[in-house]
């Protein structure tokens, strides 16, 4: 169920209209991915694994934010 | 027991997210899929790890599956707002069939300058409070 909405996600990322739905499908592929990382720590018993989905969802909105500014300053602007 | 009450908050999680999938595929403009995706994906990441929690079920575990829960309730909100301020910043189409814009009215997207509506009554404000002095 999961790799068919990472599946769904990225089809939107490839297909957006415009850049803010390509940001808002790659923060979508990022949460399905600490879901995944979650399932394969109960799946294999490593506990480690938690860590990494921590550092994944702060680098997901650290890009997010990013983005969101890189938008507000200058990017392609059709008005 | 526990197996059956894990696998199903797992299973509930993984659904959550498959939602919020379909629904960023199918729905029509930016503001609906970023209601899909914020919504549903934060609520099936945070059962995920519910489960997650139940299984280990070891203090320091528990703990950083908390720590990522509430990291993703605090972020998830606040990322979503400002990409959709950036977007609307920026110009991207709503949906043609969008029942009420209240922002278009009062809004001018080349000075970034928010009409409140109360303009009108702070200016006859003012105007009242000059002619009071000017009266005595």
């Amino acid at each position: 169920m999961l790799t068919l909405g990472l599946l769904l996600a990225f089809l939107r990322l490839t297909k957006g209209p415009s850049l803010p739905d390509r940001v808002v499908a790659l923060e979508l592929i990022a949460t399905i991915v600490v879901a995944i990382i979650g399932v394969h720590a109960i799946d294999t018993g490593v506990s480690s694994f938690l860590d990494i989905a921590i550092v994944m969802a702060l680098t997901a909105f650290l890009a997010a934010i990013g983005f969101a500014r890189f938008l507000e300053r200058g990017g392609p602007r059709d008005d | 027991m526990i197996e059956w009450l894990i696998s199903g908050l797992v299973l509930l999680g993984s659904a959550l997210m498959l939602l919020a999938a379909i629904g960023a595929l199918r729905l029509p403009d930016l503001p609906t899929r970023m209601h899909a995706t914020t919504k549903s994906g934060a609520l099936g990441t945070s059962v995920v790890m519910i489960g997650v929690a139940f299984y280990f079920a070891d203090a320091p575990i528990t703990f950083r599956a908390m720590a990522i829960i509430g990291f993703i309730m605090l972020t998830a909100p606040v990322a979503a707002h400002v990409i959709g301020r950036a977007a609307y910043f920026v110009g991207v189409p709503l949906w043609d069939r969008t029942v009420k814009d209240i922002l278009k009215e009062s809004y001018d997207p080349k000075t970034h300058y928010l009409r409140s509506g109360f303009e009108d009554i702070d200016k006859q404000q003012e105007e009242r409070q000059k002619q009071d002095t000017d009266k005595q």
